[in-house]
């Protein structure tokens, strides 16, 4: 089952036909392989080459020079909370118009309309967001 | 062994190692970073089973969306080990029995399906297409397509409740 | 004839002639990591240097002039440096994942440049779902982000990661959205088809308004992706020092900064390749004179030219606006691109459906 993979589309390949095989996915196993690679070469060839001369004051968390006031892991505001909810939201509807986009033309009006509506209430939303004030940053 | 068998033996091995890193480890972020590992080998037995949109799918709005969500909450609340509420015992033990009760359920579940053992599992086929998902999705499925309009609105006036609360 | 693709081709008869086929896919599959590395090698150290001379240029300044002719040799200087420098991780940080956070920032960062067409018939993997697979992997970066920054433990970066969390999401949106405008035009999600659909004109100028809004939402949003100057908050040296990447130094810092002009070069390039056609070159209804001199020119010339405009655009939009504050940052995104950008998506489709672009 394993073809070229190497340059897909160019025509003197012969896998170019069979895109939608799931060995197709092949060449993200090999790019994740070099990326790790690559920065694990790095990593160790900076290692190696730097000198290590760790001192207690060196090691010190960076606050502007002054001394470290408790710890940095403080609790944060909830309107980030906010927006990364709103996020998944969002994120779910645009997802949904790719098979639309893709099909719309054998779908039609009927889809049209789907859509539409779809759209209508993830827009109702939006307007009780903007309403309810939940995306202004300041109170 | 051929090179789909050693892939799904990997993937299988990684999801459920995962899967039980997330559980033991005990700071939150390391948690939702192993869930995040179980997602990807998730996604990777998708694309084993030619389901192509869902393995995208599945890295988008869990790996890429919620995951997120959930790193975005543990720093919002950024326990450290001294405010960390102490867990009680018999929680504890409690939730220890009922993940042996429901680990059960699925054992004997799967156990009585015979049809299910059967049915060879297809790679490959056209069905998990985006092309044809789609096809389906607004066809047939256009009513729970409208329903889940319906669940967002109310997750968003959910949402803005919670967040809003106190002013 | 010296084009990309006959290169490539030559190559694959060679090691197919000479060798057993999993021998030759072994090897082109070395051949191909390699080039990807050393393309990722080479566009940092291109991109930091015409960042340095663009930002001179336009500051009336001559920028790097030092090392090698016109200082052309400086990015690479400094990335010698950089590898010499002591790596070290801070005390009170996480060591585990403040070190693995600049590997997720490079795999998603090379992972991006696999189904990008960089000439014709040139284009290391053309999936079936490409600029889906595009929006999913670069929906991982912001985990590299949060990573480094809650790693680190120190408040600057903690905040920083925070704050460009909160941008990167929300802008995600719009630039998906405006990725779609072309999806419902073309009616395909694979980079080769879109190209193809271009050849009679790019669809920036077939498009009528609505894809030149959804190409102006698709250029703001991807600055703000990227996290560069006006939407550089969560790296805002006056008040966060360095944002998400305060403690990083040595390589593992040169690592977060070279992902980062790498995915500038992605989201260029995506750029290029929706609205402006990729690799097509410039032709002009029937002017046949006019078309045959373009296509003279080779496709691989077409492609970087654009993704270079596209990115000299992007260092120019550094110098000209003010930093935003994260308040105006994303009302921006939620209450003028996301909607406009939803609006423009069903005018997209409705024209689509009517047939009403050329």
């Amino acid at each position: 089952m394993l073809e070229l993979f190497f340059l897909q589309s160019n025509p003197a390949s012969t896998v170019a036909k069979a895109v939608n095989d799931s060995s197709n996915y092949f060449p993200i196993g090999i790019q994740i392989l070099f990326a790790v690679g690559f920065v694990a070469v790095m990593m160790v060839l900076t290692h190696l080459l730097g000198p290590k001369r760790p001192t207690a004051q060196k090691l010190e968390n960076f606050e502007s020079g002054i001394e470290i006031h408790g710890n940095a892991r403080q609790p944060m505001a909830v309107k980030y909370f906010l927006v990364a909810i709103l996020f998944v939201l969002f994120d779910v509807e645009v997802i949904f118009f790719y098979p639309y986009a893709v099909n719309f033309k054998e779908l039609g009006w009927s889809g049209f309309v789907a859509v539409l509506m779809f759209v209508g209430f993830f827009l109702c939303g939006f307007y009780y967001i903007i309403k309810k004030g939940a995306l202004t940053w300041e109170d | 062994m051929e090179i789909t068998q050693i892939l799904f033996w990997f993937l299988s091995v990684l999801a459920v190692f995962g899967a039980l890193m997330m559980v033991t480890s005990k700071n939150p972020v390391y948690s939702v970073l192993w869930l995040i590992v179980v997602f990807f080998a998730i996604s990777g037995h998708y694309i084993l089973l030619n389901a192509q949109f869902l393995a995208i799918v599945n890295i988008i709005v869990y790996a890429g969306a919620i995951m997120v969500l959930f790193l975005f909450v543990i720093m919002l609340m950024n326990l450290n080990a001294e405010t960390e509420p102490q867990k009680n015992k018999w929680l504890k033990i409690a939730g220890v029995v009922a993940g042996c009760s429901l680990m059960l359920v699925f054992v004997a579940a799967l156990r009585q399906s015979d049809e299910l053992l059967k049915a060879p599992v297809s790679m490959g086929g056209e069905t998990g297409l985006i092309k044809t998902l789609g096809k389906t999705l607004f066809t047939d499925y256009v009513l729970p397509f409208e329903i889940s309009s319906v669940l967002f609105l109310s997750a968003m006036v959910g949402a803005v409740v919670i967040g809003k609360k106190g002013d | 004839m010296w084009s990309l693709s006959n290169i490539a081709a030559n190559i694959d008869q060679w090691l197919n002639a000479n060798m057993s086929p999993t021998w030759a896919l072994i090897v082109e599959m070395v051949i191909a990591g390699v080039a990807v590395i050393g393309l990722f090698a080479a566009l940092g150290l291109v991109l930091v240097i015409m960042e340095r001379k663009v930002s001179a240029w336009i500051q009336i300044r001559l920028g790097p002039n030092r090392v090698g002719p016109k200082g052309m040799l400086q990015s690479l200087a400094d990335t010698l440096k950089l590898l010499v420098k002591e790596g070290m991780t801070p005390g009170g940080a996480d060591k585990l994942l403040f070190n693995v956070a600049p590997f997720v920032a490079m795999i998603v960062a090379m992972l991006l440049l696999a189904p990008i067409a960089f000439a014709k018939d040139f284009q290391l993997w053309d999936l079936n779902i490409g600029v889906l697979y595009i929006s999913a992997v670069s929906s991982i970066s912001v985990i590299s982000i949060l990573m480094a920054g809650w790693a680190s433990n120190n408040k600057y970066s903690l905040l920083g990661a925070m704050r460009s969390g909160a941008q990167i999401v929300s802008y995600e949106l719009s630039a998906g959205l405006a990725v779609l405008a072309i999806v419902v035009l073309t009616g395909s999600l694979r980079i080769s088809d879109i190209i193809q659909a271009q050849e009679n004109g790019w669809w920036l100028f077939k498009g009528h308004i609505p894809v030149i809004i959804a190409f102006i939402i698709f250029i703001i949003a991807v600055t703000a992706e990227t996290n560069r100057a006006p939407f550089d908050l969560a790296e805002a040296e006056s008040e966060l020092t360095a944002g998400f990447h305060t403690e990083y130094s040595g390589m593992k810092f040169a690592l977060f900064f070279l992902a980062e002009y790498v995915n500038v070069f992605i989201v260029c390039a995506i750029g290029a390749t929706l609205f402006l056609g990729g690799w097509m070159p410039f032709h002009i209804g029937n002017w046949h004179a006019f078309n045959g001199v373009m296509d003279w020119i080779p496709s691989s010339v077409w492609f970087f030219g654009k993704t270079f405009f596209l990115i000299f655009v992007i260092m120019w939009f550094r110098w000209t606006f003010p930093r935003l504050r994260i308040d105006q940052l994303l009302n921006l995104e939620w209450k003028y691109l996301l909607p406009i950008s939803m609006f423009n998506l069903l005018l997209v489709t409705l024209i689509a459906i009517m047939g009403w672009h050329f």
